[in-house]
């Protein structure tokens, strides 16, 4: 069988040659490496998990170590990769979805008017190829190490591509921002990684889950033991930090809607698809760390219930296409952060799962709009486009639709899901019943923005004449991953519908394949539970409701729509108004200590040096008489010392 | 037996010969021979250190010391004759480029 260090060296490799030959190839050459790379891991991966599928559930796990990456003592780190259905779920979205955006980008970024020397446009596709090369990384990874290694390197690719158009200002501010806050996340995650080495003496999954199962108390170590709770929810909130850095939570949420500075089609893969979901999958991975911190939960429930509805109200009064769709990636994130915390790890993942398709279909058919109007983002100039782009309004109604949490959408059976799950929670504290309220709310506001944005700019009147005319359908490459993403928005949500009478146990199939690896949690997958009919009337109703409502307010709107404010939680003033200044502030500080004291003795000593040498210079007079002189009187100095010395031992 | 001490006076009154000379004149070749003063004046004094106290190492060092001294005046009149097409002199006082 194939190994499953190919699903990571094939995208390496076509960043290798991308990144050291592509200058010199000639567009498209470079992108069709960079999506025959990724294609190739693609299939890599689909064999392997066919593999997987075909044996017997409880047995469903693989590990291949390739080598020893250190080891100090106690410490052995390998480098080792586990495929289980989680991972394999992951990898699948991963690079499936991967090789539809390199496919995507390889017609939006051809006409690059930014890069007339036609330089960059490898460069994009040796980060892109780089970055699917990390986030396999992340997910087969099997030890918290080796997966810090894929999530700083994501994070890094990341960097790279909000920055690809380097000279624009914003898109530089916004990749220092987005790194920065992301180191603030990791700080955190490392922390709690040190915790979890000192209490369970490994970071390999496999050992980490069994000190959790045999001994929670052995997580009390160190200073934990003293801090009166107990140390695993130290450690969980740790790592909870560094998720909310990395999936856009409150309150290190800032930099995703900067981060749409970057190309379209990295937004999809990476500010959607996939890299920001890469903190749901690592609380989902460490969910049996999870289950025996009932405070955690609670707290990430919270934050999930908080960002969901307040990005949400967000994105109702941004105007710019791609921040709508930022806010709602928030918001859906924070959707995932809510099952997490009521333990339906299942539904996080099959949210993340469904998401990754419907949003993705979105940002690119995003993209394709723009890419129509030459770079306007602006929906106030948009609407009528649907008579000129066929395919792109199609694709965008659809998973605009399963976004809305239209039934029998995607999003539907996924979001549901999550609500009826935190519900079944609230049934045993009631402040989850209050998150369920809270996520019927933003359900709804999705719903809203959703077909508000799709109404602004697909239906009505061109509301710009010049830019409408000139509108043009995208190329086939661009189309046809629309098309395939907009099928599995409409139809992925069949893997997970609710046991209700009659319907077949394949339609389970996605909480059943889960089953095997995540903590079972009370009304979770474990046990076909009823569903709450009410819910999934009131779920449906919902989103075909806000879905009309909103297409009739963006029918009629002429640009700004909903226009009170995009600041709806201005963390961004509170942070510059405090960590930012703060941080200026000690760093002037610090250039003034060191223009003036570090450079300050520096000099000191070369003008020293300088004086000195002016100084002594003149006694270098060029006449040999006057060398001669100092030789004889240093040779009559030496005979009088030796002189004035007692003689004999 | 003429005593010690006037062969070490002889070789000393040599030796500052040599030193005065090397400090006062400016052409080069008499500098020169005042430098061989001192070796000689050195090479006395040796040998009267070798005769006094019976032993040949003093002796030996003279032969060094004059084998020294030839390839000294090969290597120094060298550099003079040099000097001397570069200058059209061997006043070591025209010599003064070396100097701040």
């Amino acid at each position: 069988m194939l190994p499953l260090y190919l699903i990571i060296l094939f995208p390496l490799l076509g960043f290798a040659i991308n990144g050291l030959f592509g200058a010199k190839l000639k567009k498209p050459l470079p992108g069709a490496i960079a999506a025959v790379a990724v294609l190739a891991s693609f299939v890599v991966a689909v064999l392997r998990f066919f593999e997987l599928s075909s044996q017997p559930e409880s047995s469903r796990t693989i590990v291949e170590t390739a080598y020893t990456w250190m080891s100090a003592g106690k410490f052995s780190v390998d480098v080792s990769f586990l495929l289980d259905p989680l991972s394999a779920v992951m990898i699948l979205v991963i690079t499936g979805i991967g090789f539809l955006i390199h496919l995507y980008s390889i017609g939006y970024m051809a006409h690059d008017h930014e890069d007339k020397e036609g330089t960059l446009y490898a460069r994009y596709f040796a980060w892109l190829n780089l970055f699917v090369a990390f986030m396999s990384v992340l997910v087969l990874a099997d030890n918290y190490l080796l997966m810090f290694v894929g999530w700083e390197g994501v994070g890094l690719c990341s960097y790279f591509l909000i920055g690809y158009w380097f000279k624009r200002q914003d898109a530089a501010e916004a990749s220092k921002k987005a790194f920065i806050v992301n180191r603030i996340g990791d700080f955190g995650f490392l922390l709690g990684m040190t915790l979890l080495f000192l209490a369970a003496g490994s970071l390999k999954y496999a050992d980490v889950f069994r000190v959790v199962s045999e001994n929670p108390s052995a997580f009390n170590v160190g200073v934990l033991a003293t801090m009166g709770v107990s140390g695993i929810v130290v450690i969980t909130l740790l790592l909870v930090v560094g998720a909310c850095g990395k999936s856009a939570q409150i309150p290190l949420y800032t930099w995703l809607p900067d981060a749409m500075a970057g190309p379209t089609p990295v937004s999809a893969l990476i500010h959607a698809a996939t890299m920001v979901t890469a903190g749901v999958y690592v609380v989902a991975r460490s969910s049996a760390l999870f289950e025996i911190a009932p405070e955690t939960k609670l707290i990430v429930c919270g934050i999930g219930a908080l960002t969901a509805l307040f990005a949400g109200l967000t994105a109702l009064a941004h105007t710019d296409i791609k921040k709508v769709l930022a806010y709602s990636t928030v918001s859906q994130l924070g959707f995932m952060f809510m099952a997490l915390g009521a333990g339906a790890y299942t539904a996080a993942i099959f949210h993340v799962f469904t998401h990754a398709f419907f949003k993705a279909c979105l940002f690119l058919g995003a993209g394709s709009v723009i890419h129509a109007l030459h770079g306007e983002q602006d929906m106030g100039k948009m609407g009528g486009l649907s008579r000129k782009m066929k395919a792109t309004n199609i694709t965008f109604l659809l998973s605009g639709l399963a976004l809305a949490g239209a039934a029998p959408l995607a999003g539907f059976f996924s979001k549901d899901e999550i609500i009826a799950l935190v519900f079944a929670a609230g049934a045993n504290d009631s402040i989850y019943t209050v998150f369920g309220v809270v996520g019927l709310l933003t359900a709804f506001i999705t719903a809203l923005y959703t077909g508000r944005q799709y109404a602004q700019v697909f239906l009505g009147e061109a509301r710009d004449e010049h830019l409408h005319e000139h509108a043009h359908e995208s190329p086939a490459v661009m189309t046809v991953p629309l098309w395939i993403l907009a099928i599995g928005a409409v139809f992925a949500g069949f893997l997970g519908v609710p046991h209700l009478p009659g319907v077949p146990e394949a339609l389970h199939a996605f909480p059943n394949w889960l089953a095997p690896v995540l903590s079972a949690h009370a009304g979770d997958h474990a046990t076909p539970h009823a569903p709450n009919m009410l819910l999934l009337l009131l779920g449906a109703a919902i989103g075909w409701l806000g879905w009309i409502a909103g297409v009739s307010l963006g029918k009629g709107a002429q640009g700004a729509l909903l226009p009170q404010s995009t600041n709806v939680l201005s963390l961004d003033a509170a942070y510059n108004a405090t960590v930012v200044r703060v941080g200026f502030a000690l760093a002037s500080t610090l250039k003034w200590i060191d223009d003036n004291i570090v450079d300050g003795i520096v000099n000191g000593v070369g003008v020293f040096v300088t004086q000195v040498g002016e100084a002594l210079r003149a006694m270098q007079t060029s006449y040999v008489r006057n060398y001669a002189m100092t030789m004889a009187l240093g040779a009559l100095v030496v005979i009088a010392w030796f002189l004035t010395q007692k003689v004999g031992p | 037996m003429v005593p010690i001490s006037y062969y070490l006076v002889v070789s000393a009154i040599l030796f500052t010969i040599g030193v005065l000379g090397v400090l006062t004149r400016r052409n080069a070749i008499v500098i020169f021979m005042c430098i061989e003063l001192m070796l000689n004046a050195a090479n006395l004094a040796f040998v009267t250190a070798a005769r006094h106290l019976n032993q040949m190492n003093g002796q030996v060092f003279v032969f060094f010391v004059m084998v020294i001294a030839a390839a000294e005046v090969a290597v120094g009149l060298a550099i003079i004759v040099t000097l001397f097409r570069n200058k059209e002199t061997v006043d070591v006082d025209q010599v003064n480029l070396l100097k701040y």
